[in-house]
């Protein structure tokens, strides 16, 4: 070990390359970007975090322990705002992605380097922007920017919160841009479509919606903006204008978005279980093209948040029918990942209790948003607490346990050192259990009828307010550790070696942390995608 | 698949090859995916406003023919005449950059700017501006009164946002216009390397073929002749 930390501080590699702030501001090596983003969405999720501890904090009394009702309507809109558009959407594309596309296909670099570098500055101006508008004077509109109220009701920051969120999409359009070329154009010589790691597959699907998806939404800010600068009447009753449209072209984005943030961590867990069960994925094509299926269903369900904002029962019924066939994909993946355990030799290392923690919280997500598919349960449900217990479900307990899986595996790549592994066994551990203290409360809550969004409820719910409030509290511990020693290790944590969990994919073949230009020479692939126990030539 | 070249053994073939790509004929291919995937954003970008023109439109129809009316169809005509002939000077000012012939480019480049600049000009001063002074221009100047009154406002809402943005994507087009005319002039453009100018030339004629669907759907259904 000795020996080998002398090697990670000599041997010239991405992050001591060359050294300096410039070095960094200025890159255009996808890794260091990916660690820029990573930064930067680190930060955004302690804000976003902060809201959200001071909402339950708040939520303990019936009558609001803490703040005035216009101040928790401008929290949890800061809330939704950041974790959705500055946290969840670009965290695993954007970190993970970005330093895993161009190494896993075999690339140099992605396809558009300074492209890439172009598209974090706009991402961190748009989050500036609203960082400015959440937190001098505020919005109050929640993160989806309703008509009429947003247009002509509230005197908040809505055009600058808009504004900033425009901004950030044109990140996400580029970075998908960049993904959807580099896989298509620079894939190293025989890494075929059907030997790429199912991560690519999903990534690439990821990509899709964000190229197709986001547009929409930036015309329809646009709009939202023109009608409260110049009050015309595009999308408010008052003037002529139909709120129902914009609920359509916002959720034509903001469905598919929900993909983008699920996606990518569905691809990380098709990683993480393959290496920790030491197995070939079960159903390897079904895997790859239930994340295409997934993409584009995504497209043709957006209806299913409109049951009941007065669109035509006809559409309603439809949209209903869509939305359960989304429920297939899904299951493929979810029961081929099980099948991948069946007489694996499974090992729990942090990374994997994340994915196994990823697969029972999806599961939960992904059946109660059936609850929210079906016509007539939706009509009791919409609005509720049920709602919200029902997409933290999928994007905390998915999304954000799949980028925590995705950073704990691969971060002896990033970084070339280990993590101390009891720590982080017993950070996923708190995690887990603090979500699920958190948010289950929420679904009995919805069910009893609570409302989301409201200030201030009946005595009756305050039991199950406060075990949500106190699971929060665990949760925030289960997210403080893996900071703290994440962080240590950079410095202090033992030499990883390329391979420390002996995993398959050509982002191993390369030491830790790879040198600038990924690999010595380009590979040359002549096997498919996790190859495990098939000839363990090369171990570690 | 060809032989590849290896990574860090022989030095960069050629300055055109940026150090991501194995040859030319990856880079090529790259920069123009690129393209048309960004020319995808775009078309959904214009698709949310055609999405809601043809819905209200739909709900609306007596107020926006008549909105349509008070529009000025021979300067739109006159309009899509300079758009299309922008289009051609564009297309042939990319053959000459493949050819490496600088002076034509250059010539070329410049007469697609002055047909992009002649368009927005016109737009501004013979289209707009009269709208303004006719007291159409929504949340400005909107004094037009009769039965139709509220759904002509709605027209013309949308009648500024997508000719408005529209021409902001001639602007940008003509900015960008004017960067490969400093390049070309420096004669960096050739054989093998003309993916800039491409690029531009695919983003020209796409705003092009927007006008050619705005024209049909702002000025001329509605049954008028
Ligand atoms: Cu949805």
């Amino acid at each position: 070990m000795a020996t080998a930390a002398v090697e990670l501080d000599t041997r010239v590699h991405y992050l001591n390359a060359n050294y300096g702030i410039k070095s960094w501001l200025l890159t255009t090596d996808h890794k260091r970007i990916a660690i820029l983003y990573m930064a930067s969405i680190t930060f955004f999720f302690l804000i976003g975090g902060l809201a959200a501890t001071l909402i339950r904090i708040h939520l303990i009394e019936p009558n609001g322990a803490v703040f005035e009702p216009g101040t928790y309507n401008k929290l949890f809109s800061m809330h939704g705002i950041v974790m959705v558009f500055f946290f969840l959407i670009p965290s695993i594309p954007a970190v993970l992605g970005n330093f895993l596309v161009p190494m896993m296909i075999g690339a140099r670099d992605l396809a558009f380097p300074k492209l890439n570098l172009l598209s974090w500055y706009v991402f961190m101006a748009g989050g500036i922007l609203v960082l400015y508008s959440v937190i001098w004077g505020g919005v109050d509109t929640g993160w989806t920017f309703y008509t009429p109220l947003s247009t002509s009701y509230v005197n908040s920051n809505v055009l600058s919160a808009a504004f900033g969120v425009f901004i950030a999409g044109f990140s996400s359009i580029l970075t998908g841009l960049n993904f959807v070329v580099t896989i298509h154009k620079m894939r190293a010589p025989g890494m075929t479509w059907f030997r790429m790691p199912l991560f690519l597959w999903a990534m690439y699907a990821t990509s899709i919606i964000q190229i197709l998806g986001t547009p929409v939404v930036a015309i329809t800010l646009v709009l939202v903006a023109v009608e409260r600068m110049f009050h015309v009447g595009i999308f408010d009753p008052a003037v002529g204008g139909d709120p129902i449209l914009f609920q359509h072209l916002f959720w034509f984005y903001s469905h598919p978005a929900v993909y983008i943030m699920i996606l990518p961590s569905m691809g990380v867990v098709s990683e993480l279980i393959t290496c920790f069960a030491k197995k070939r994925i079960f159903g390897y094509s079904f895997v790859a093209f239930s994340s295409v299926a997934i993409a584009v269903i995504s497209f043709l369900v957006w209806g299913h948040h409109m049951f009941v904002s007065g669109q035509s029962i006809y559409a309603g019924i439809i949209f209903s029918a869509l939305s359960f066939l989304v429920a297939i994909p899904s299951a493929i993946k979810v029961f081929n990942w099980t099948a991948t355990l069946y007489k694996g030799s499974i090992s729990y290392q942090a990374p994997m209790l994340y994915a196994m923690g990823f697969i029972g919280l999806f599961t939960m997500g992904g059946l109660t948003g059936l609850f929210l598919a079906t016509l007539a349960t939706d009509t009791h449900l919409h609005d509720t607490y049920f709602v919200v217990g029902h997409f933290h479900y999928i994007m905390v307990g998915g999304a954000v346990m799949g980028y925590l899986g995705g950073i704990h595996f691969w971060w002896p790549k990033i970084t070339g050192r280990l993590y101390p592994d009891g720590w982080a066994r017993l950070a996923a551990a708190i995690v887990f259990i603090g979500f699920n203290l958190t948010f289950f409360p929420q679904y009995m809550l919805g069910y009893l009828g609570m409302p989301r969004r409201y200030a201030i409820y009946s005595p009756e719910f305050q039991v199950l307010n406060v075990m949500s409030s106190a699971g929060a509290s665990i949760l925030a511990v289960g997210y403080a550790i893996p900071l703290v020693y994440l962080i240590w290790s950079m410095r202090y944590g033992p030499e990883a070696g390329p391979n420390p969990w002996g995993a398959k994919g050509l982002e191993w073949e390369t030491p830790s942390p790879p040198p600038t230009e990924n690999f010595e020479e380009i590979p040359v692939v002549s096997e498919e995608a996790y190859a495990y126990g098939a000839k363990e030539a090369h171990v570690g | 698949m060809a032989r590849r070249r290896p990574t860090l053994a022989d030095p960069h073939a050629s300055s055109a090859l940026a150090h991501q790509f194995e040859d030319l004929g990856q880079q090529h291919e790259s920069a123009s995916l690129g393209m048309w995937i960004f020319l995808a954003t775009e078309v959904m970008f214009f698709g949310g406003l055609f999405a809601g023109y043809t819905i209200y439109r739909n709900m609306y129809t007596a107020g926006f023919v008549a909105g349509s009316h008070e529009l000025n169809v021979t300067i739109g005509a006159i309009n899509t005449a300079v758009l299309i002939c922008s289009s051609l000077t564009m297309a042939l000012a990319v053959r000459a950059a493949q050819l490496g012939k600088r002076i034509p480019l250059v010539t070329l480049l410049i007469a697609t700017i002055l047909l992009g600049l002649a368009f927005v000009i016109i737009k501004l001063t013979l289209e707009w501006r009269h709208d303004y002074l006719e007291g159409l221009v929504p949340g400005l100047n909107f004094t037009f009164a009769g039965p139709n009154a509220r759904s002509m406002e709605l027209f013309f809402c949308f009648y500024f946002v997508m000719t408005g943005v529209h021409a902001l994507h001639m602007v940008v087009g003509v900015g960008v216009l004017f960067w490969l005319v400093v390049q070309a002039w420096k004669g960096r453009f050739g054989p093998e390397r003309f993916n800039f100018v491409e690029g531009a030339g695919l983003y020209w004629h796409f705003v092009d073929i927007i006008w050619i669907f705005l024209f049909p759907l702002l000025y001329l259904i509605g049954g008028r002749y």
